[in-house]
């Protein structure tokens, strides 16, 4: 690999990017727009349906509260009661409950759970002992720009890389490229460190121009934050060169990365919690980068994880991008 | 003269159909090859196997007696049929990415100056003018220097103004010593840049030479051209039995192609055809192409 080379299609592509300023523009306004919307939406107590954790042992739980409804009753396995408690204290549940040791959380500041509570006790819950917690409200806004940001990465990842490369395919650009001694991995690492390194900027950008206008929830480290979305933002402009390797039309192209990228933004987890979902669906969430993304980004910034709790997204993204970028280099054709 | 390029035996189908069909040729360094041919004859696809762009089914291309590789893609020069550069970038800007492309590179000034592109090297290449853009698309096949200059139908669509500025460009790289590959539909530019010719139809070269050689070689007559004349419409079949007389297949009036000037002028006379507007020219290779090909060659 020339360095020269490299530098110089790595330059180009950046000026074409920066100076193309409609998208430029777009790429920043469209999660600021989001997220600006949903902390206007959901500023209010517009949530009527409670969120309760059911703790799961060997027994089914027998409680008549448990068929209380408008009630949405969400299994969680015994061993992760730490995280479980976290989201009560954290508003991401309204009340926890362990029917084995006959005990239940509350966070003291809500008032879906002092609701609730009442409910308990009026269900033949009279005799639980209250676990009390307190701690910051997490809002809804709070909860959703992890994965908001990890969605506008995953729109600039797969169309600035596959539908550009595509386009470039399409009106000659990579056939004059090649005539040249430029070589096709020399390429396609200018097109995805560009990628790269735009998306963070423009990430940090939308992360700053959030924070000073609503503000949120940031407990964890920004390094490992970091981290999670250069590994996050990789692999999805990795699996954008899948779509950019052969195909011929922009039709084609915008088809294949609707297809990649919707069943992502619904089924990743940043517009909704994935626990209330068919566990065979949250499955099938596990094979989207971005759920890795927004998972990950979501414990570190309303949780305060490490590495040591993260560490098996940052795996499963280190994967996905290995096997996306050798699947990309290896079917890649200029024409 | 050394050959600098050799092709032997290239096909190339596409889903079954012959696009070239086991053509060879060399090409002498410091010349200027024509590849001429109605359209779909093979010329493009010829020369994209040249270029090493497109892989032959069978057939190979020799670079200097090798096969064609890296060193030919560091001395090659490549401008092709249509072309499009990446968005927003400038004139400079397109000339230094791909002159960084290269390990040898041409003198950046002295490109922009013998391709006339001072006056917009900072605009954005989207908004240049068809010429501009030609000018732009041959200063980047010359940014390594190359030995070889393919040019693939320079000039479509350019105005006549442009396509004479064009000519003059081309003239001056090839007075540079180097090889030049022209593919055009334009007889007039062939007659002006080529040393050499080759025509070809359904993927064969069916001739080759010279331009003078091979006008030579297929005509030993020159045209006479008549415009329109009711004396001509009345006598038309008595003149087309003595001296040949038919009607111009494209262009109001009517030719006759003869050897002996002097005996078909007196026979025009004696059958007192006036010869006001009468026009005697020598025979082009547009005649030629026409004789051979049976085909405009613009169409």
């Amino acid at each position: 690999m020339r360095w020269q080379r490299f530098i110089s299609v790595l330059k180009a592509r950046d000026k074409e990017f920066v100076r193309d300023r409609s998208a430029l523009a777009w790429n920043i306004l469209f999660p600021l727009l989001i997220i600006f919307g949903f902390a206007y939406g959901f500023s209010g107590d517009q949530m009527e349906r409670y969120k309760v954790g059911v703790l799961v042992h060997s027994e089914p739980a027998q409680l008549e509260f448990l068929k209380t409804r408008y009630t949405q009753f969400i299994t969680i396995d015994s061993s992760a009661l730490q995280q479980a408690v976290n989201k009560v204290e954290r508003h991401q549940l309204d009340m926890l409950i362990d029917s084995q040791h006959r005990r239940y959380w509350v966070n003291d500041s809500s008032p879906s759970g002092y609701s609730l509570e009442k409910m308990l006790q009026g269900s033949g819950g009279k005799s639980y002992e209250k676990q009390e917690v307190t701690d910051q409200q997490v809002r809804y806004v709070d909860w959703l720009i992890p994965g908001v940001l990890g969605m506008n990465m995953m729109f600039s990842a797969l169309f600035g890389v596959g539908y550009v490369v595509v386009r470039y395919r399409k009106n000659g650009v990579l056939k004059r490229l090649h005539a040249t001694p430029l070589g096709a991995l020399e390429f396609l690492s200018a097109q995805v460190v560009s990628r790269l390194w735009l998306i963070m900027v423009i990430t940090t950008i939308v992360y700053l121009g959030c924070d000073w206008f609503i503000g949120f929830a940031m407990y964890g480290s920004y390094l490992d934050l970091f981290l999670v979305f250069v590994l996050g933002a990789f692999s999805m402009i990795s699996m954008g060169l899948i779509v950019a390797a052969r195909v011929k039309s922009e039709e084609m192209a915008g088809g294949l990365l609707n297809l990649l990228s919707w069943p992502m933004m619904f089924l990743s987890g940043v517009w909704f919690s994935l626990e209330g979902l068919h566990p065979v669906i949250q499955k099938i969430a596990l094979i989207f980068p971005l759920t890795h993304i927004t998972e990950a980004a979501r414990v570190i910034m309303l949780d305060g994880a490490g590495l040591s709790v993260i560490w098996p997204n940052l795996l499963a993204l280190g994967l996905m991008s290995t096997i996306f970028l050798f699947m990309g280099v290896l079917l890649f054709r200029w024409e | 003269m050394n050959s600098i390029l050799e092709v032997s035996q290239l096909t190339k189908k596409y889903n079954a159909v012959p696009a070239v069909a086991g053509i060879s040729f060399r090409v002498s360094e410091g010349s200027c090859l024509g590849l001429l041919g109605p359209n779909g004859a093979g010329k493009t696809t010829t020369v994209e196997m040249m270029e090493g762009i497109t892989f032959p089914d069978s057939g190979e291309v020799r670079y200097r007696g090798k096969k064609l590789g890296v060193q030919f893609k560091n001395r090659a020069g490549i401008m092709f049929q249509s072309t499009a550069l990446q968005d927003f970038i400038t004139v400079e800007e397109s000339l230094e990415l791909f002159s960084r492309l290269y390990p040898v590179q041409m003198d950046r000034q002295q490109i922009i100056e013998d391709c006339a592109l001072d006056e917009f090297l900072d605009r954005e290449t989207s908004k240049l003018s068809g010429g501009q853009r030609q000018r732009l698309l041959l200063a980047i096949a010359l940014v390594n220097d190359p030995d070889v200059l393919f040019l693939d139908e320079p000039t479509t669509g350019l105005d006549p103004q442009s396509r004479h500025n064009f000519w003059q460009l081309v003239k001056k790289i090839k007075a540079q010593n180097k090889t030049i590959v022209l593919t055009t539909h334009y007889m007039e530019e062939a007659y002006e840049l080529c040393d050499q010719i080759i025509i070809m139809d359904h993927g064969e070269i069916i001739a080759e030479g010279t331009p003078q050689a091979l006008l030579s070689r297929y005509f030993d007559d020159v045209v006479i051209h008549l415009p329109e004349s009711p004396l001509i419409a009345q006598q038309q079949k008595q003149l087309a039995d003595r001296l040949g007389l038919k009607r111009h297949p494209r262009h109001p009036g009517y030719e006759i192609c003869t050897a002996d000037i002097t005996g078909a002028v007196q026979q025009l006379i004696r059958s007192e055809i006036p010869l006001e507007g009468m026009q005697i020219r020598e025979r082009t290779l547009e005649d030629l192409f026409l004789e051979l090909t049976g085909k405009a060659l613009r169409k």
